[in-house]
């Protein structure tokens, strides 16, 4: 990397034009609020860590090891609310989504910033009443909180409840500015042909936000009605229906799945159209699956309740449309591969998350076809290989494109680059470490050992090693990637203006960003991604 | 960033773009608020599923007479309440005032009412789950009843008493001249959310009031 390039950042940017403590926290420029959203879901991302370091320690052995069944119940329980609530639904939308979305736009904020503060705050306000109520004694629910067990659970369930309800009105907020920002704020030029395939997905993943949250955020505060007025809406003793609370879940839960993974996928599309020199092969068609696995993603709930007592027919309907969701995906992943095809390959470390996101999503989303058929579900249901399915398909996912987000924006968002060497080695270590810690389960739960049990036979033991050596690789991987990105804040070299030479739209503006963005109105006169045109660096 | 005297924000552009914004974000939130209580509507139409005989034998409970002046009172209000944006569009500002007060007055009536009708519940021990006392009903079906009605009404209260503060924050603003001709999108965007608030009740007036 040439030195002298990074001379050409500009002087003022969002980062140094004001450095009081106070302009942080009352600012309204989403790229700040997008930095606050970082430094939350990591470290929402660091105590679901440390929740499951604990899980794969207590599992070592097939009796007791370093806990009691009741404080791993509780343990599995905050690693589950932790990860879904506080990490994976916020983290790319509210984190990177909040930070490039108007810059790709040529917008200089948000529609709304003031509801856009509103929303990290609301995030912390919930997140903070999450761990109150982890601290306090913890819940033992599950992070289903399944009725009638949570209605009557002596642990604390009440201030979680309320407090992923709370975190839900920030998704909201979130997904409603972000699509009135999409509607009103395009620079222009920006065609809606032109928009980036990042914010497609966003997009589509902010309407899902603003449809399912608030049946999710109704079914929490009737089972917080439950357990403190004794409502019994879903008290068979009084009529009620449990079930019911499982329809109202996971209407929310099973879309909510997609709005953790829609967003890596609009990151993987940016990364390897970077990094492959190309622009992608099908534009229209993956923006058009985007909104395929939206919709879809609303009819298919039931097959999480196979077992229920649903109709057979029923979950015949559910299983098949499952089962379209793959096709969506696979013409994104097909859409990935033909841009790599013939492109002029640049493996950075980006590209190799994204490699890893293929390989997981590939293998979770066909294990996903297995579990939507209905005669295979019945035997793996509840076992460790829906534990091992829903990890690869969500967290490995989420994981791949954050930190392949995380990596390919941190030069735009700090104007610094990270060591090429370290984290090549880191992202080796979290891929491979992924694989071993998730593979075994998927054996594991063929064999027959269900989800949340504290002990099993003796002949599962290697198995679980083997999970938990996986899941110390990617605790050793991360605690690495953490140590070289904040060594490179302070000590790392200065980036270029555009340090992949990438066509994205949001390398228009200067790395770091000045503060509105961009200096003079931008222009939009190509696709997004098109390296068939000569052209300069053009920072406005 | 804009500054805090001017109610035109840079970043849209131009003014007919704010506006197109404003509403297109109050439609969408609007939208999430009917998801919200689409949860307790798929509720009602599960358990009266369950227990239909139940369910019309509780209704009778409610004061459908007393729901239909509630009825009145909200419509009416709502009414008012285009009135305002029709004349805060002509710049008249104590004419919106006095129409926002007329609505606001009309909720707070209907809330008195409701209130009302709560405390004779009460009294009767029409209460939802574990304190419901009315004999002549099963528990199984009749608890549920009042459950749904308390929550439905709740949330509908609940709704109402941010609305009303909305409202009240539109006549403060507009008493201050902070609305004029030129510039009135809080009370288009205020008066979109009355009227969803109106609509629910709409739909919560026959289903636990009136069908048989």
């Amino acid at each position: 990397m040439n030195p002298a390039a990074g001379s050409n950042q500009p002087a003022v940017t969002y980062l140094n034009h004001e450095t009081t403590v106070a302009s942080w926290l009352l600012t309204r420029d989403h790229k700040r609020i997008g930095v606050m959203f970082l430094v939350g879901v990591i470290f929402a991302l660091l105590l679901g860590g440390i929740f499951a370091m604990a899980l794969r320690i207590e599992l070592l052995t097939p009796g007791p090891t370093v806990m009691g069944p009741m404080t791993y119940n509780r343990m599995f329980t905050l690693h589950g609310v932790t990860m879904v609530w506080l990490f994976m639904i916020p983290a790319i939308p509210s984190a990177f989504g909040n930070f490039v979305l108007p810059i790709m736009l040529g917008a200089k904020d948000v529609a709304f910033p003031r509801l856009n503060l509103a929303s990290f705050y609301i995030y912390l306000a919930g997140s903070m009443l999450t761990v109150f109520g982890m601290l306090w004694s913890g819940a033992d629910t599950g992070w289903t909180f399944y009725t009638p067990y949570s209605t009557v659970s002596p642990t604390t369930v009440t201030p979680i409840l309320l407090g992923v309800f709370i975190i839900g009105f920030s998704t909201i907020i979130t997904g409603l500015n972000f699509i009135t920002t999409v509607h009103t704020l395009r620079a222009p030029g920006m065609h809606w042909t032109r928009i980036p395939l990042f914010v497609w997905t966003i997009y589509g993943t902010s309407v899902i936000q603003v449809v399912a949250t608030p049946v999710l955020g109704m079914v929490l505060l009737l089972v917080t009605a439950e357990r403190v007025l004794g409502m019994g809406i879903f008290d068979p003793s009084r009529g009620g229906d449990p079930v019911l609370f499982q329809h109202m879940f996971w209407f929310y839960s099973h879309p909510a799945v997609y709005i953790m993974v829609l967003p890596a996928m609009g990151v993987i599309t940016e990364v390897v159209c970077a990094y492959s020199r190309k622009n992608i092969f099908g534009y229209k068609m993956v923006a058009a699956s985007t909104f395929g696995i939206a919709f879809v993603g609303f009819f298919t709930w039931g097959h999480h309740m196979f077992v229920s007592g649903q109709s057979t027919f029923g979950s015949g309907i559910f299983g098949v449309l499952s089962m379209l969701v793959a096709i969506f995906t696979a013409i994104k992943i097909f859409n990935w591969v033909a841009t790599l095809y013939g492109g002029s390959i640049d493996l950075k470390v980006p590209l190799l998350y994204v490699l890893g996101f293929i390989f997981l999503l590939m293998f979770g989303g066909m294990t996903g076809v297995a579990v939507a058929t209905t005669s295979l579900d019945v035997h793996w249901h509840d076992t460790y290989f829906v534990v091992a399915h829903f990890h690869y398909i969500m967290v490995g996912a989420v994981l791949m494109a954050f930190l392949a987000g995380l990596h390919y924006w941190w030069p735009k968002m700090f104007g610094k680059l990270y060591p090429e060497r370290w984290s090549f080695l880191a992202a080796m270590t979290i891929i491979f470490g992924f694989i071993v810690t998730f593979l075994p389960q998927f054996l594991l739960g063929n064999m027959g050992m269900p989800r949340r049990y504290y002990e099993y036979p003796r002949e599962m033991q290697w198995l679980h090693v083997l999970s938990t050596a996986g899941a110390s690789l990617l605790a050793f991987g991360f605690g690495l990637i953490a140590i070289y990105l904040l060594w490179s804040l302070r000590y790392g070299e200065e980036a270029p203006m555009n340090a992949w030479g990438s066509r994205g739209y949001e390398w228009y503006s200067g790395s770091p960003p000045v503060p509105h963005n961009f200096t003079e109105a931008p222009r939009f006169e190509r696709e997004v991604h098109d390296y068939t045109v000569v052209e300069g660096p053009r920072v406005y | 960033m804009s500054t805090e005297s001017s109610p035109w924000e840079e970043h849209f552009g131009s003014r007919e773009n704010q506006s197109v914004a404003a509403q297109l974000g109050m439609w969408i939130f609007l939208g999430s608020e009917v998801l919200l209580f689409t949860n307790l509507f798929v509720g009602y139409a599960v358990y009266r599923y369950y227990y239909p005989e139940v369910f019309v034998e509780a209704s009778k409970h409610l004061k459908a007479e007393w729901a239909m002046v509630q009825t009145l009172l909200l419509v009416t209000s709502s009414l008012f309440v285009v009135l305002a944006v029709h004349y805060i569009r002509q710049g008249r500002q104590l004419l919106t005032v006095l129409v926002l007060v007329l609505a606001i007055g009309m909720g707070l009536g209907f809330l008195g009412i409701k209130g009302w009708e709560y405390w004779e519940h009460w009294k009767e021990g029409a209460l939802p789950g574990e304190y419901y006392r009315l004999e002549e009903l099963p528990e199984r079906g009749g608890s549920l009843f009042f459950t749904l009605y308390f929550l439905l009404t709740g949330l509908h209260a609940i709704h109402m008493l941010v609305a009303l503060g909305l409202l009240g924050w539109l006549v403060w603003g507009a008493l201050s001249g902070k609305y004029t001709a030129e510039y009135h999108i809080p009370v288009e965007v205020g008066g979109l959310y009355w009227h969803l608030v109106d609509i629910f009740w709409l739909f919560i007036f026959p289903l636990l009031y009136l069908v048989e």
